[in-house]
């Protein structure tokens, strides 16, 4: 543990605490170091894609911010609670799509939505209202009582989304929420979650190791071998790394000296 | 979080829990099969080799039958137990575990949720099964299928426990067969289920010793005192003492920082 462990997240005079303030964090499995001095802030409302190569601590990462595991070293604030001493504040604040597919495939749509909205505590008349509103801005009305295995990879990934949102959190947490799926599907994703931060103020944290999803204005922060090589817009970043592209940048970046 | 998170939280986990066991129509059959395949064949051979004497709670002679229907109701729950945790095995590999976890009420009662989901499944066996029992002709008092529910729940959350440590201990699926044969198995022939205590103390004093110490027996035998509307006190501080120490050691071991979850997962990504 350093001094730093357990240094307060610095919000700035004036400023409500960020959505989602990581700092000097650090964990290893074992021996084999996970996450090495990792900080950054997420703003309310802002997306942030994530960047890195499988194996880079993207769901170390995740895990440690939804207190699955504890961190060993280092702070994290969810909107300024902390999800060790105060989990039941942080975790209210967040939503999460996992990188596995998590949803009962036997049962219903609107049964696995209802099962999500038991877990945080809506009420059955309140829980009914916002499924129904989910299941249609998902764009599967009319099938919320079809079981989840007749749907397909991506209206099953859209539904994870919606189970996510039920609870209204501030803070989006996707995990490689487009493995599998096909382009169209990937964007009509994508374009939810970009929508979400730019119309109804979520902050979303988007981990992923596809280049294509990023947009030249995105903010990335290039993730490797659990630690941050880079943090700023797209466009900046392959700037930086003197590389024509992003993609190029995350080439050369992610294949430097140590790497 | 308010009570009614919480209230609506237990009644999410068990709903769910029916749902899934409704929709395994095989799972139940087996369930109810298992314990009736020994009622029906074993305790009808073995009637006439072994005699049981006049112990409490029994008042008069038993047939073998009417002796060995606790103990597998017993074994329902010992097999719906270990096979919750089986299938909390399962829900950490499909990830389904995670989204239990991390909603946000603690991971404490996230855990007992699961466990007395696990006990709602059991009681419709057990329940089941007492009906079968009682058409072949062993019928208990009244007031003795009453009087079970509460043993239930505790042998139920009891031997739940077990199965949850045991799932966090175990990493993947297929370890989970060994654990059938070394942990279900002797807890089951070990104890007091199928034959009375001092018929083993005759037999050998160091497999008595064993099955007097065992947890199981006195889930068994708490079980068997409630169906004749008897109360087992030594067997109630066991279950209760066992229940409390599986559901610590358990609860320790899924705590994200002491934890060995935290040893566990996380490779990926």
């Amino acid at each position: 543990m350093t001094a730093l462990a357990e240094a307060p997240i610095v919000t700035g005079a004036g400023l409500a605490a960020p959505a989602l303030g990581v700092r000097g964090l650090r964990h290893s499995y074992g021996s084999r170091a996970a996450l090495e001095d990792v900080s950054f802030a997420l703003q309310p409302g802002e997306l942030a894609i994530l960047l890195g190569p499988n194996g880079a601590g993207k769901t170390t990462l995740f895990s440690l911010i939804t207190r699955l595991h504890d961190r060993q070293a280092g702070s994290i604030a969810i909107f300024g609670s902390d999800p060790r001493r105060d989990a039941g504040a942080a975790l209210s604040a967040i939503g999460v799509v996992f990188q596995q597919r998590t949803l009962d495939l036997d049962l219903t749509v609107r049964q696995n939505l209802r099962y999500a909205a038991a877990l945080h505590g809506i009420a059955a008349p309140e829980a009914a209202a916002r499924i129904a509103a989910e299941i249609e801005r998902a764009g599967l009305a009319g099938r919320g009582d079809e079981p989840v295995r007749r749907l397909s990879g991506g209206e099953a990934r859209r539904i994870e989304i919606a189970r996510a949102l039920l609870h209204r959190p501030k803070l989006l947490l996707c995990d490689e929420a487009t493995v599998g799926l096909d382009i169209p599907g990937r964007q009509a994703i994508l374009e939810r979650v970009r929508a979400l931060a730019e119309k109804e103020g979520v902050a979303v944290l988007w981990a992923t190791h596809l280049i294509d999803e990023v947009r030249a204005a995105d903010r990335v922060i290039l993730l490797h071998r659990g630690r941050v090589l880079a943090d700023g817009p797209a466009e900046r970043v392959a700037e930086q790394a003197g590389a024509g592209s992003l993609g190029a940048a995350f080439t050369s970046l992610t294949r430097g000296p140590g790497a | 979080m308010s009570i009614a998170h919480y209230r609506r939280c237990l009644w999410g986990v068990i709903w769910r829990e029916a749902l899934r066991f409704a929709q395994q129509r095989e799972r139940f059959f087996a369930a109810l099969v298992r314990p009736l395949i020994w009622l029906f064949i074993f305790a009808a051979g073995f009637r006439s080799v072994l005699g049981v004497s006049i112990i409490a709670p029994y008042e008069t002679y038993i047939t073998y039958e009417v002796y060995v229907l606790p103990g597998l109701v017993g074994m329902i729950q010992l097999f719906n137990g270990m096979q919750s945790s089986l299938s909390m095995v399962y829900d950490r590999e499909m990830g389904s575990m995670r989204v239990l976890l991390v909603s946000p009420l603690p991971r404490w009662y996230l855990l007992v949720c699961k466990l007395l989901a696990g006990v709602f499944v059991s009681l419709l066996q057990v329940y089941a099964f007492l009906l079968v029992a009682w058409v072949y002709g062993i019928e208990l008092p009244p007031v003795g299928y009453i009087a079970v529910l509460p043993a239930l729940m505790l042998t139920g959350l009891m031997l739940g426990s077990i199965g949850l440590l045991l799932s966090s201990l175990i990493r993947q699926l297929e370890n989970f067969a060994g654990v059938m044969n070394f942990v279900i198995f002797p807890m089951f022939f070990a104890s007091s289920a199928l034959y009375p205590l001092w018929r083993l103390q005759e037999a050998n004093e160091l497999l008595h010793d064993i099955a007097a110490a065992n947890p199981f027996t006195h889930a068994v035998e708490l079980i068997r005192f409630a169906l004749y509307g008897a109360f087992n006190p030594v067997s109630a501080a066991v279950v209760l003492g066992c229940l409390a120490l599986f559901l610590g050691a358990a609860i320790l071991a899924y705590d994200p920082a002491r934890g060995l979850a935290a040893r566990l997962g996380g490779a990926t990504g």
